[in-house]
């Protein structure tokens, strides 16, 4: 068993590696930057969300909500409380995972359309709350956000967000695919085809639920931090009810059950707006049906392509 | 091994289970037979905790498990098996025996991201494990097909030798025949038989006379939630009690 099998890196990885290093040759200034620091920040969220959508079987509406708070936390307590940005963004975590743990309990009792309403309840609630919080948050307006530090070393270059996001991208999918490819992946999926199932050989189904959302929800408040250190200014606009129904429709774009779907669809939905501002008015209009167009002809999601790839040259050979 | 007693369920008006008790040896098979609507499905639930009991107890070796869910009655021997069909059908066979020999394998959640080498040993010891269970049905071949597209017969093996990977001194079988042709009937009683000579009690529910007469140690014919009679085969086939409520006045082999 050589290294790369021994840690479970596949074939995909390293293409993905080597995309993210192929990239920033073909960007030429800032704004390329920044919109593609924005999508992988975007695809690192959708990794987490998969998870707990595409493979453990749960939605929540409620993503894009919990990315926003995780960054308020962390911009508030380096703004209001002097904290420095690593130890604000760790301190943003924790509180984010026991937020999600207590809120799971009941929440994950619930399934289907009811589990939709439920998280999109909540999600409406946490941006009320960042909207009306003016002392804490600034309200509407929103709050500037000091620059990200690791040990001294202050993130201030496009370039070097960008190195950080891919790096961190890397991370999550190594160990989504780590995750997917262990007996508690095999659990989650369990619970997502059987509950009664996975329930009669002994596993604490709601236990599960509990421990997936919490993933989900910290891998989003790692990127909603990163994302409000990167922009420098952070507004309920993150939080609200379009952002995470826009992390649902990347990860549904993409691909459910996927973990390149997520990135797929995370990219695909931040660049297409960019690509389709030329069309000014009828903006809206062609994102709206390339969506519908897409979900018609791949409704498996965009990664399903490269099913077909493959399973051509599995027929040529 | 189990004692059952007096259970009762009531749903609304109907009172499903009605005070029933029984008794099960270790290492017997205890089948549990009625018409349609007796309540057997609606006592195995009870007894596995998916349905709360109204009255009564249920004593594992002595031990209250009354209540008791059924994901907890894994780690206390106690498995069991569905009327319908409980198979992941997106996992492919092999996946899903694993899924039953879960219980032993590590699912610390550090050892799981990074890939620790206990997982690597883990899936490699019980991977074949699960490949000698297949074996043992036949069905090795099938191991790496997604279990939807597997037949109907294969997957109700699949679903019993899925419970056997939990270890389980005591397993439910309910209804494992039900919808199988004859041949594959009979191949669902040689591996009962073989769990037998394990020494995994067994509590059979089914429809299938000759496979119960055949299989069963002790029988207990339920009627309207109620216990109609109880003994060896041999004494439920002469109880005209029985004859009339459940086998019809004709004769049956």
């Amino acid at each position: 068993m050589n290294f790369l099998q021994r840690y479970n890196i596949k074939n995909s990885l390293l293409i993905l590696a080597l995309i993210l290093t192929i990239v920033p040759f073909l960007m030429s200034n800032d704004f390329y930057y920044e919109i593609a620091i924005i999508a992988l920040l975007n695809a690192i969220i959708c990794l987490g969300l998969n998870l707990l959508m595409g493979y453990a079987g749960q939605i929540s509406l409620a993503h894009g909500a919990f990315a926003g708070l995780g960054g308020y936390i962390s911009a508030v307590l380096v703004a209001n409380y002097g904290f420095s940005p690593l130890i604000s963004m760790v301190s943003a975590i924790v509180f984010m995972a026991i937020f999600a743990f207590v809120l799971s309990k009941p929440i994950l009792k619930l399934n289907g359309h009811y589990l939709a309403m439920a998280t999109l309840g909540v999600g409406v609630i946490i941006n009320i709350i960042l909207n009306s919080e003016e002392e804490l948050t600034g309200g509407s307006d929103g709050m500037s956000v000091d620059p990200f530090a690791i040990f001294g070393f202050v993130f201030t270059q496009s370039w070097q967000w960008y190195i950080l996001a891919s790096i961190l991208l890397l991370f999550f999918v190594w160990v989504m695919e780590n995750i997917i490819d262990s007996p508690m992946g095999r659990i989650l999926r369990s619970i997502h085809d059987s509950p009664k199932a996975s329930g009669s050989v002994g596993v604490d189904i709601s236990y599960y639920k509990s421990l997936v959302f919490v993933i989900s929800v910290v891998i989003a408040t790692i990127a909603g931090s990163l994302y409000a250190f990167f922009s420098g200014f952070i507004s309920p606009q993150e939080a609200s009810f379009n952002h995470s129904i826009e992390l649902v429709v990347m990860v549904v774009l993409g691909g459910m059950g996927r973990i390149y779907g997520s990135i797929i669809g995370a990219v695909v939905l931040t660049t297409l707006p960019q690509v389709l501002t030329s069309f000014e008015d009828y903006q809206t209009l062609i994102y709206g049906a390339i969506i519908i167009i897409v979900m018609i002809f791949m409704p498996k999601g965009i990664v399903s392509i490269f099913d077909q790839f493959r399973s051509a040259n599995a027929k040529s050979k | 091994m189990l004692k059952v007693s007096n259970l009762t369920k009531r749903f609304g008006g109907v009172t499903a289970v009605d005070d029933l008790s029984f008794h099960v040896k270790k290492g017997t098979v205890h089948s549990i037979i009625g018409p349609n609507g007796a309540g057997k499905t609606t006592l195995v639930n009870m007894i596995t905790g998916v349905y709360t009991c109204d009255e009564g107890s249920v004593f594992l070796d002595g031990a209250d498990i009354t209540n008791t869910a059924t994901d907890q009655l894994v780690y206390r021997g106690v498995c069991r098996t569905f009327q319908h069909l409980e198979i992941c059908g997106n996992m492919t066979a092999l996946e899903n025996i694993l899924l039953g020999f879960d219980r032993y394998m590590s699912k610390n959640l550090l050892h799981t991201c990074f890939r620790s080498k206990k997982i690597i040993i883990d899936e490699k010891r019980y991977t074949d494990r699960a490949m000698h269970l297949l074996k043992l049905i036949g069905i090795d071949r099938y191991a790496h097909t997604d279990a939807k597209n597997l037949s109907y017969g294969i997957l109700k093996k699949l679903e019993i030798i899925r419970a056997l990977a939990t270890s389980p001194e005591l397993i439910l079988l309910d209804e494992p025949v039900a919808g199988l042709n004859p041949s594959e009937t009979a191949e669902v009683a040689e591996l009962i038989n073989i769990l037998t000579n394990d020494e995994v009690t067994i509590i059979l529910v089914e429809h299938d006379m000759k496979m119960v007469m055949q299989l069963s140690d002790q029988i207990t014919v339920v009627n309207f939630g109620k216990k109609l009679a109880e003994g060896e085969p041999k004494d439920i086939i002469e109880n005209p009690e029985v004859v009339k409520a459940y086998l019809g006045s004709g004769s049956f082999e």
